[in-house]
């Protein structure tokens, strides 16, 4: 099947399928085969994506690691260290996957390879143009949420089925994790929904395209929730505690060896470039930036957002330390999630005044903007001080002493309460 | 049906990527928090204190290297100094400033790699371990300068150091100084003001003076519970009594406050070269002392303050060129006295980080 | 300029420590005070409390094998007035048995343990007297004098080494 051949518009992929399509039906195929065909090849590409998109992310993550830890990444295997991902393939393929004897074979094996599942299933749903959708789902935005609670259950499987203890404690971390990062994702994603009134990912492509501005723009504070959440349910630092190398060494995955470890790694990457998609999609415009994707494809600047929110989750990675499990509970519980109950309300007001007063948009919209990006900084600065205020207790600072001063104990009794400092 | 619960028990190490060596720790886990915790030591036990006894005095220099490994200028100083009071010799004052200067580029270069790896703990991906790498790189390049190691350096002898300055070393040390202030004020900004930095070592491990004198703490421990003990101040050893320090002191006695101790113990190091290097005066760089060195009969305990707390020496000599008993006081063996007592009642990740702040060395603990 | 840490005499806490605790000192020389050691817990917690000595800081505790006795040596030391001083206790040579301090200080918890993992003096009292460095089932005390290590495998507790005559390396520090 030509995909690239002469006559093909790049600007759209769409042209292939079409094209296939037109061929098959110009042989009298039926319509359930020419719908099979053209959603395989659309499977065939969003799969070729993702197979390059791993190797790639690979090389870019360590590479930028590297460099922000004041050293070069790998360096030594082809130019700039660009054959390093195809080496680790190529080892990881030929270790030998190691099965403990009283791990459950089958739950054990089958986990890496169920992970695989959903992280691929959500590119379907990614408008990549205007009519460049696999799936055109109306649900998208609730499809992909279902996507994302399933993870918590797969990496348990993985954590129960290797009969280790640190493997076990890494599993219960996680499943209190993500069960807890669900409900403020959801509802900063309910108050998305609720502003473009649509839940299908083109649809809100299309608003975005329609009223010529960023989602980014109107709904700062779910983007922030939605990106701290998503943190969390990629098991990214700063809240890799399944996996927290220093403390229960590789958590959940501390027993797999091989090409098993390497599908838990590689779906690591797959995830995060499906959350990157989903956040430039929902919240950076997808394939609609100002009436650039006249010149360049559409399909290349929605690659290009991606990339950069995938950046951004790279900086976390790279500069923070991690949360420690209650701590992290408490984000969730005390912190994200009153603030997205908050902007729920807050768009639930908009979008009544919007269409109670029958504004035009031009004349709300911005309004609506200021009113947002304001709150959003006054809720969390706020916020976070009245939550990090029993840390402030003592200074920051050791104190400079001149002199060795000890004082002796207080009277009646060796041990007897030190005078305050 | 009646529902139990059982506790867990789980092994930290032997193996472990954030136990500083070979240590493990037995704890009893209920759910996440701890209710029990064990410390089994011995994996690096290479008996020294009994290979001693059949080596000469300046023989031994070498094992004080390896002991510390990542402080031997302060393990040979703090040996040497103690034969030196056994056998009554006298250090020349130009060897006495090249200790202060060294033993403080090694306080340095010790802090730089017990912070690194407490915020790698703390699980930052070693980020901050990599830049204060850079220090610690470049003093090691001091070091392999003047006496041709890195890590295990032989330098201190009995009567003074080894070799004198190369040329080179000058030059090198300046421009360490001048840089080494603004990466502090760099690793404080990135650090210090970490939000997430304070939330895991505030509050965690915490130890009350009372019991850190109790215990036998030293170092930053005792100094981060707010006891204001230095031996540097209390009893000065080589030129200390000229330099103008200050000592650090924490508030709350947790991880973070020992944290900050060292940092700004980095600082202060920084100070003391400054005013070292210009005093240094011309001499000879080491005592004339016999090869076969037989100090009288008697015993001495000397001590000096470490990057990781009091090392001391007990010596017990009958007369001969073989000490009778050569006894180590390791300061990483006593640190670990109070262990349980900070770590029971935290969850498994505040014990790592609790373990990181004490700042042990593994080859210090079994000797 | 802080003034260097006083060693108090032997005589001086030899003193304190009868009014204290009386018949407890059995041998007092310039540089330390041996304690008996039925009263050594006594004395440890009177140094502990008093004011004036104000031991509250275990330096060391390192014990010595010294062919017809095993000695226990403390060095304690007040971080309030800044002074140190020298406590010893002995123990016989067979069947080694002394009090244990670790409830006075916390720091000779494993310490102790230590000396009784390589010399083989037992502490009565620990909380936890096991070996520290080496493991369960070990043969011998090592550090002991007559432990003999062999080239190519070690045969614990073979013949006690002759005494070696005082003053045979002779005794002084030559300066040649």
């Amino acid at each position: 099947m030509p995909i690239l051949s002469p006559w093909y518009d790049f600007r759209d992929l769409g042209n292939a399928a079409a094209r296939l399509a037109d061929a098959l039906r110009d042989i009298d195929a039926p319509e359930g085969v020419v719908y099979a065909l053209v959603g395989l090849l659309g499977a065939v590409g969003v799969l070729l994506f993702v197979g390059l998109t791993t190797l790639v992310n690979i090389w870019v993550e360590r590479r930028l690691i590297g460099r922000m830890q004041v050293r070069r990444g790998p360096n030594r295997l082809g130019p700039f260290g660009l054959l390093q991902p195809v080496a680790d393939a190529i080892k990881l393929m030929q270790k030998e996957a190691l099965t403990p004897r009283l791990a459950d074979g089958l739950v054990f094996t089958l986990a890496p390879v169920v992970i695989f599942i959903p992280a691929i299933l959500a590119f379907a749903v990614l408008p990549w143009g205007e009519k460049m959708v696999l799936a055109d789902l109306n649900v998208g935005v609730l499809y992909l949420l279902a996507l994302g609670s399933t993870n918590s259950l797969i990496v348990f499987m993985a954590g129960y089925a290797s009969n280790n203890k640190y493997a076990l404690l890494g599993a219960m971390r996680v499943i209190a994790m993500l069960i807890s990062y669900e409900i403020p994702g959801v509802l900063s994603l309910l108050a998305v929904v609720a502003f473009t009134g649509t839940m299908s990912l083109s649809g809100i492509v299309d608003f975005q395209a329609n009223y010529w501005s960023w989602l980014l723009f109107f709904q700062p504070l779910a983007l922030v929730i939605f990106l701290l959440g998503s943190t969390v349910e990629l098991n990214r630092s700063p809240a890799d505690i399944a996996e927290a190398e220093s403390e229960i060494i590789a958590g959940y995955h501390i027993e797999y060896s091989g090409m098993k470890w390497g599908l838990f790694y590689a779906v690591e990457l797959v995830n995060s470039i499906a959350i990157s998609a989903v956040i430039a999609s929902l919240f950076l415009g997808g394939w609609w930036t100002f009436g650039l994707e006249e010149f360049v494809p559409g399909w290349l600047i929605f690659i290009g957002k991606i990339y950069a929110c995938y950046f951004l989750l790279i900086w976390f990675r790279g500069t923070l330390p991690r949360f420690r499990v209650d701590q992290l509970m408490a984000f969730a519980w005390k912190f994200l999630l009153p603030m997205a109950l908050v902007n729920i309300l807050l768009v639930a007001l908009e979008i009544t005044v919007w269409e109670e007063f029958d504004l035009s948009a031009g004349a709300v919209l911005p309004v609506f903007a200021v009113v947002n990006f304001a709150l959003a900084g006054a809720l969390v600065a706020g916020w976070a001080r009245v939550m990090a205020a029993q840390f402030e207790r003592f200074p920051r600072r050791a104190r400079l002493v001149p002199d060795i001063d000890v004082p002796l104990p207080a009277e009646g009794g060796g041990h007897a309460a030190r005078a305050a400092v | 049906m009646p529902i139990s619960t059982e506790p867990l028990v789980v092994n930290i190490g032997p193996q472990h990527p954030s136990t500083h060596g070979v240590f493990r720790m037995r704890v009893t886990l209920d759910g996440e928090r701890i209710t029990d915790a064990e410390m089994i030591i011995g994996y690096l036990h290479r008996s020294m204190e009994k290979l001693a006894e059949e080596r000469t005095w300046t023989q031994n220099i070498p094992f004080t290297d390896r002991m510390d490994y990542l402080a031997a200028m302060t393990g040979n100083l703090s040996y040497c100094l103690a034969v030196e009071k056994l056998a009554g010799i006298e250090v020349p004052e130009r060897a006495q400033y090249l200790r202060v200067i060294f033993a403080e580029l090694q306080r340095i270069a010790s802090h730089a790699m017990a912070n690194g790896t407490f915020v790698n703990d703390c699980g930052a991906w070693q980020t901050p371990l990599f830049y204060m790498f850079r220090e610690r790189e470049k003093i090691l390049d001091l070091f392999e300068m003047t006496c041709g190691a890195r890590l295990t350096t032989n330098y201190m002898r009995i009567g003074g150091v080894a070799f004198d300055l190369p040329d080179e070393f000058m030059p090198g040390l300046r421009a360490l100084l001048d840089e080494l202030p603004d990466r502090i004020g760099e690793y404080e900004q990135l650090l210090m003001d970490n939000e997430i930095l304070l939330m895991r070592g505030r509050d965690v491990g915490v130890l009350s003076p009372e019991t850190a004198i109790n215990a036998s703490m030293s170092g930053p421990m005792l100094r981060g519970s707010g006891v204001a003990w230095d031996i540097r101040k209390a009893d000065p050893y080589c030129v200390y009594d000229r330099m103008e320090f200050e000592i650090p002191v924490g508030h709350n006695g947790d991880c973070y406050d020992r944290f900050t101790v060292r940092m700004e113990e980095v600082r202060q190091s920084v100070r003391i070269i400054e005013q070292a290097v210009p005093q240094l005066p011309p001499g000879s760089h080491c005592a004339d002392v016999p090869l076969n060195l037989r100090p009288p009969e008697g015993e001495v305990y000397s001590r000096i303050e470490s990057p990781k707390g009091e090392i001391g020496f007990y010596l017990v000599s009958d007369g001969g060129p073989h000490p009778y008993r050569w006894h180590v006081r390791s300061p990483s063996l006593i640190n670990l006295s109070a262990l349980r007592e900070m770590v029971v009642g935290q969850t498994v990740a505040d014990a790592i980080v609790t373990l990181g702040s004490i700042d042990i060395n593994v080859g210090e603990v079994d000797r | 300029m802080a003034a260097a840490t006083k060693r108090l005499a032997g005589p001086e806490v030899a003193e304190r420590i009868e009014a204290a605790v009386p018949g407890a000192a059995e041998e007092v020389v310039e540089g330390w005070v041996q304690v008996r050691p039925e009263r050594l817990v006594e004395v440890a917690r009177f140094l502990r409390d008093d004011r004036a000595l104000d031991a509250r800081y275990l330096a060391s505790l390192c014990a010595v094998d010294r062919y017809d006795w095993f000695e226990v040596v403390y060095h304690l030391a007040s971080l309030s007035h800044n002074h140190e001083f020298v406590l010893k206790a002995r123990a016989a040579h067979d069947d080694p048995l002394l009090p244990s301090v670790a409830s006075v200080w916390m720091g000779a918890d494993l310490q102790e343990r230590e000396a009784y993992d390589l010399m083989g003096i037992r502490f009565e009292g620990h909380p936890t007297l096991k070996r520290l460095f080496l493991w369960e089932g070990f043969p011998g005390h090592p550090l002991r004098k007559d432990f003999l290590a062999m080239p190519g495998g070690f045969s614990p507790g073979l013949q006690r080494f002759p005494k070696e005559e005082p003053g045979q390396w002779g005794g002084e520090f030559r300066a040649d």
